[in-house]
């Protein structure tokens, strides 16, 4: 047996087992036959299904895993710890059972993935050795014959490892051992070898003299751009992503990434997107080669413009959306859209700032507060039962006796959301106070019925 | 013949006007619709391509409600897409849509900090294309409105930066001088009476603290309409009650 998952671990099954074991273990088995081949192209698809969604350095590490350079990529995901969890969510929808790890090095993060408990795991910077100590010696991705030979000396663990003198190791062992925990504790470099997508449009620089310095960077990127604008052109595309790699003479890789939220095929907006974040590039002693590539690319084609004599055109602003975007990540950039729904806090849905436009607007007269508290703050109040407003009410502390009110404006939440909601009601108050501040309060329940809520009061919002 | 004195307090206006450097453009203005406020503004009404601020009075330099809509209102009466950056997001849009701001006009930033905030003010100030660009920031250093206020200057759009503090204590911030034209008072009054019992049109106190090339003023007015505009209370505005009553029916 070569695989098992969670199901066939629970059935008892182990990987090395023979098939004829596993059959008499659970009758009716299914058994198929390895295919290496195939299972090797499938990780492929999956890299670059990754190369498209999350990072622009990112490589199959077979047999069962991919390896990924979050760096300066997480911010656009809204963090590590979102991206992981993303990450694995997205994969498990798709029938992908699949653990992620982030560490220093690639060994770090390879050995927490596969030998944690956890399905998420994020080792804070400089910890990988406290990390590694406990896991066992399978871990470091050593030949499994030299981890048997390791394991008759009694090494179980990798801390136990790392403590020994390196020489009678390297002398019995060769330097195998040595340079694997060296990678795991990111003292030696492991650079990744990034996949690239067969139909990709790529263009290429390579420097005879090594370059550092910001503005020969922008030059350059300028002259990619153009040379990859052609080329989208030809093809009918525009970018949506492009990645710049930058190989440094210490062979270490550097990527930007940047996105847009409409093909684009425009050379001075892309140079402008890429300068933007120069300043994040370390060229250590000098960059060799530069590699821009569109890792996702639609088509794009030229459009007539209805012009119109009388009206302006409303200015085009997908280039700011972008520049910011590119910024502050892409979820920190949205419109409000209306939802049809009673209940003030599902009323409003986020949607991209250039989803398309239809006009729509909340329905209904009654005034809205302009702020909404995250969620309703419960107050104390004196109150006539079942439709009166409060006489007063204290809110963070402050009495305010309520001088004129508006209501109530009943809404019922939404019985076919959850049971809770099934006869929920909240009796909407606007109400003001003696020094003119206007307040959103509502009560839970109409008042009468102790089905329809607590009939206790909170404030929801603040009018201007 | 004409007045010396007049001549030269022309003359002085114009060698002003060059020294603040307009660089030849006409400087373009977004009217109240109000003569009493109007006529307080240099140009007649709120210049656009400048940087403006408005805070809130009492409880709303913290909740900032009062100060976001008439901001909104000022956005809601320009042509464009509207840039509404802020740190945190408690903005309830149907109120916006309610000053006249439709949801597909907005688009929200929400930055991490201050600085980004900042930054992210000021690429759409200079992008040209929107109509106005809003901000809620609680720090605006002279630095930092002076690069605003240049941006604008470059492009024409109109900046309004709506101060928000955390805190009631750090209100006193607001006296400190930066390189905004106008600066805004947004404080709540007891609303519009009512023959019947409920709550009227909205008022607020509306106060110009500072108004570069102009003096500071103080107004009692109505809060938007659906059009974004603000109103003078009918005891205030010229005219008997009655046909003010009736215009407003008429604008409603």
């Amino acid at each position: 047996m070569l695989a098992a998952d969670l199901a066939a671990l629970r059935a008892g099954l182990r990987v090395g087992m023979p098939v004829t074991k596993a059959q008499a273990l659970v009758p009716g088995l299914i058994v198929q036959d390895a295919d290496p081949l195939a299972d090797a192209e499938g990780l492929e698809r999956l890299a670059l299904w990754a190369l498209q969604r999350i990072s622009p350095i990112v490589a199959a590490d077979p047999p069962d895993g991919l390896v990924i350079d979050t760096t300066g990529a997480d911010h656009l995901h809204g963090g590590e710890a979102a991206m992981l969890t993303g990450m694995v969510q997205r994969f498990a929808a798709s029938g992908v059972e699949a653990r992620a790890a982030i560490a220093d090095s690639w060994g770090a993060a390879h050995a927490c993935a596969r030998f944690s408990r956890r399905l998420t795991l994020i080792i804070p910077p400089g910890e990988s050795e406290t990390a590694l100590c406990d896991l066992p010696i399978a871990a470091l991705r050593l030949d499994p014959g030299l981890v048997a030979s390791l394991r008759t000396l009694g090494f179980e663990r990798i801390g136990e490892l790392v403590s020994q003198p390196r020489a009678p190791l390297a002398l019995r062992f060769g330097p195998e051992i040595g340079r694997r925990l060296d990678q795991a504790m990111a003292i030696m470099a492991e650079p990744i070898d990034p996949i690239r997508a067969p139909d990709i449009v790529e263009v290429r620089r390579a420097f005879p003299e090594p370059i550092g310095a910001a503005e020969t960077i922008a030059r350059y990127v300028g002259k990619l751009v153009m040379a990859l604008c052609e080329e989208l052109e030809r093809r009918g595309l525009g970018a949506r992503r492009l990645d710049l790699l930058f190989q440094r003479v210490d062979n270490a890789r550097q990527a930007l990434r940047v996105g847009t939220a409409l093909p684009v095929r425009d050379v001075r907006r892309l140079t402008r997107l890429l300068c933007d974040q120069i300043e994040t590039v370390d060229p250590g002693f000098g960059i060799e080669v530069m590699t821009l590539a569109a890792t996702l690319a639609e088509p794009l084609f030229a459009k007539q413009t209805i012009s119109s004599l009388v009206e302006e055109p409303e200015a085009d602003v997908s280039d700011l959306v972008d520049t910011l975007a590119n910024r502050v990540g892409e979820r920190s950039l949205y419109r409000f859209a209306p939802v049809a729904s009673d209940v003030p806090e599902r009323s409003v849905a986020r949607v991209p700032a250039l989803a398309p436009e239809d006009g729509s607007t909340w329905h209904g007269d009654w005034p809205r507060p302009p702020r909404l508290l995250p969620r309703p703050e419960l107050i104390e109040t004196m109150a006539l039962l079942p439709d009166h407003p409060p006489v007063w009410f204290t809110w963070r502390g402050i009495r305010r006796r309520v001088r004129r009110a508006d209501g109530p404006e009943r809404l019922f939440e939404e019985w076919w959301k959850r049971d809770a909601e099934l006869t929920a009601v909240r009796d909407y108050f606007r109400v003001e106070d003696d020094g003119g501040e206007r307040y959103w309060i509502f009560r839970a329940g109409d008042g009468e019925d102790p089905e329809t809520g607590s009939h206790r009061w909170y404030l929801h919002g603040l009018f201007g | 013949m004409p007045n010396p004195v007049v001549s030269s307090i022309a003359e002085l206006r114009e060698r002003v006007q060059r020294l603040e450097g307009a660089k030849g453009r006409a400087r373009t203005v977004l009217p109240f619709g109000l003569p009493e406020v109007d006529s307080r503004l240099p140009g007649g009404g709120l210049a656009l391509g400048c940087l403006h601020e408005v805070a809130g009075g009492g409880n709303g330099a913290v909740d900032g409600a009062a100060a976001a809509l008439f901001a909104a209102g000022v956005a809601a009466r320009t042509r464009g897409k509207v840039l509404w950056c802020v740190t945190r997001q408690d903005l309830f849009a149907p109120a916006l849509a309610q000053a006249g701001l439709l949801p597909g006009r907005v688009i929200f930033v929400e930055a991490g900090d201050e600085k980004a905030l900042l930054a992210c003010m000021e690429e759409g100030l200079r992008h040209g294309g929107l109509g106005a660009v809003v901000a809620e920031v609680a720090r605006l250093s002279m630095t930092a409105s002076r690069r605003l206020q240049l941006a604008a200057e470059g492009s024409g759009t109109i900046g309004i930066a709506v101060r928000r503090w955390r805190r009631p204590t750090e209100v006193a911030d607001f006296g400190q001088p930066t390189a905004s034209v106008t600066r805004w008072r947004v404080s709540v009054l007891p609303s519009a009476p009512l023959p019947v019992p409920g709550v009227g049109r909205s008022r607020w106190l509306l106060e110009l603290i500072r108004c570069r090339a102009g003096e500071s003023a103080d107004f009692e007015v109505e809060a938007c309409d659906a059009t974004g505009r603000i109103a003078l209370p009918s005891e205030v505005a010229d005219g008997s009650p009655q046909t003010e009553i009736g215009r407003r029916r008429a604008s409603a």
